[in-house]
């Protein structure tokens, strides 16, 4: 039996417990392992960008499965808006605060001023501070990018509303 | 590295991307390029460079993918020319 694209589209439901529920298994996983990558980034592979992406990745998952005010209520857009800020704060703020400190732009070791470790392993630290700042950055703009895309820049419904409004126009 | 893989993950990413930009469906599009990313993804694997092949499976075929199916529910779904 072949249905149009639109038939098809009519006949997904807003609520689907399958899929909600694996979302709803899924996404604590998701962000566990995102977190592991921004912190274990620099002993392996990942770092502050990949984990920043899978952590956006789980929170754009979940506004696919429950809809996009669903997911703006776990995730406020004044939160959004915030914690992108803060993340490109702390980057450049750490970048700066070496220079300050009398060495290179991001030269971690200068932070030794602040607190008395071994610069060798300042390097090591100051790395991971500002790939927590990459990655808080890098997450919330792939969410912003995600509900302007899918809300076309409204912020008010999500893709199953977008079908249903596309039907409208067809009719 | 393994000259015959690479050949062949090599040839599929070249049917994939031709692939990608003959086919007339936007959605059938979008869906071979997450296929032509993650065989970029395996290729940068087997050649060494991790980094970058994590970074392409996570925005080449996971979130861009998502970006351009979002793109396309705003769009009429076949190209016109």
């Amino acid at each position: 039996m072949r249905i149009s694209v639109q038939e098809a589209r009519d006949r997904i439901p807003h609520h689907d417990i399958i899929l909600e529920t694996t979302v709803r298994l899924m996404v604590p996983f998701i962000q566990l392992y995102g977190l592991y990558v921004i912190v274990h980034g620099h002993y392996s592979p990942g770092g502050g960008f990949q984990g920043g992406v899978i952590l956006g990745a789980s929170v754009i998952l979940f506004a696919l499965a429950f809809g996009l005010p669903a997911s703006q209520e776990y995730l406020s857009e004044g939160t959004n808006i915030l914690m992108a800020n803060a993340g490109a704060l702390i980057f450049t703020g750490i970048a700066v605060l070496c220079a300050l400190l009398g060495g290179m732009f991001l030269d971690y070791s200068a932070l030794v001023k602040i607190l008395p470790i071994d610069p060798i392993s300042w390097r090591s630290h100051g790395i991971f501070l500002v790939e927590v700042g990459v990655g808080m950055g890098v997450m919330m703009i792939m969410i912003s990018i995600y509900w302007d895309m899918a809300s076309a820049g409204h912020l008010d419904e999500g893709l199953h509303m977008a079908s249903a409004s596309q039907t409208d126009k067809v009719l | 590295m393994i000259w015959q893989l690479d050949l062949f993950l090599l040839i599929l990413v070249v049917i994939c991307a031709v692939a990608t930009i003959t086919v007339k469906d936007l959605l059938s599009a979008t869906i071979i390029f997450s296929a032509y990313s993650f065989l970029m993804c395996l290729l940068w694997a087997e050649m060494g460079a991790v980094d970058v092949a994590f970074t392409e499976a996570t925005v080449g075929a996971g979130v861009s993918t998502i970006f351009f199916i979002a793109a396309i529910f705003r769009t009429t779904r076949r190209s016109k020319d």
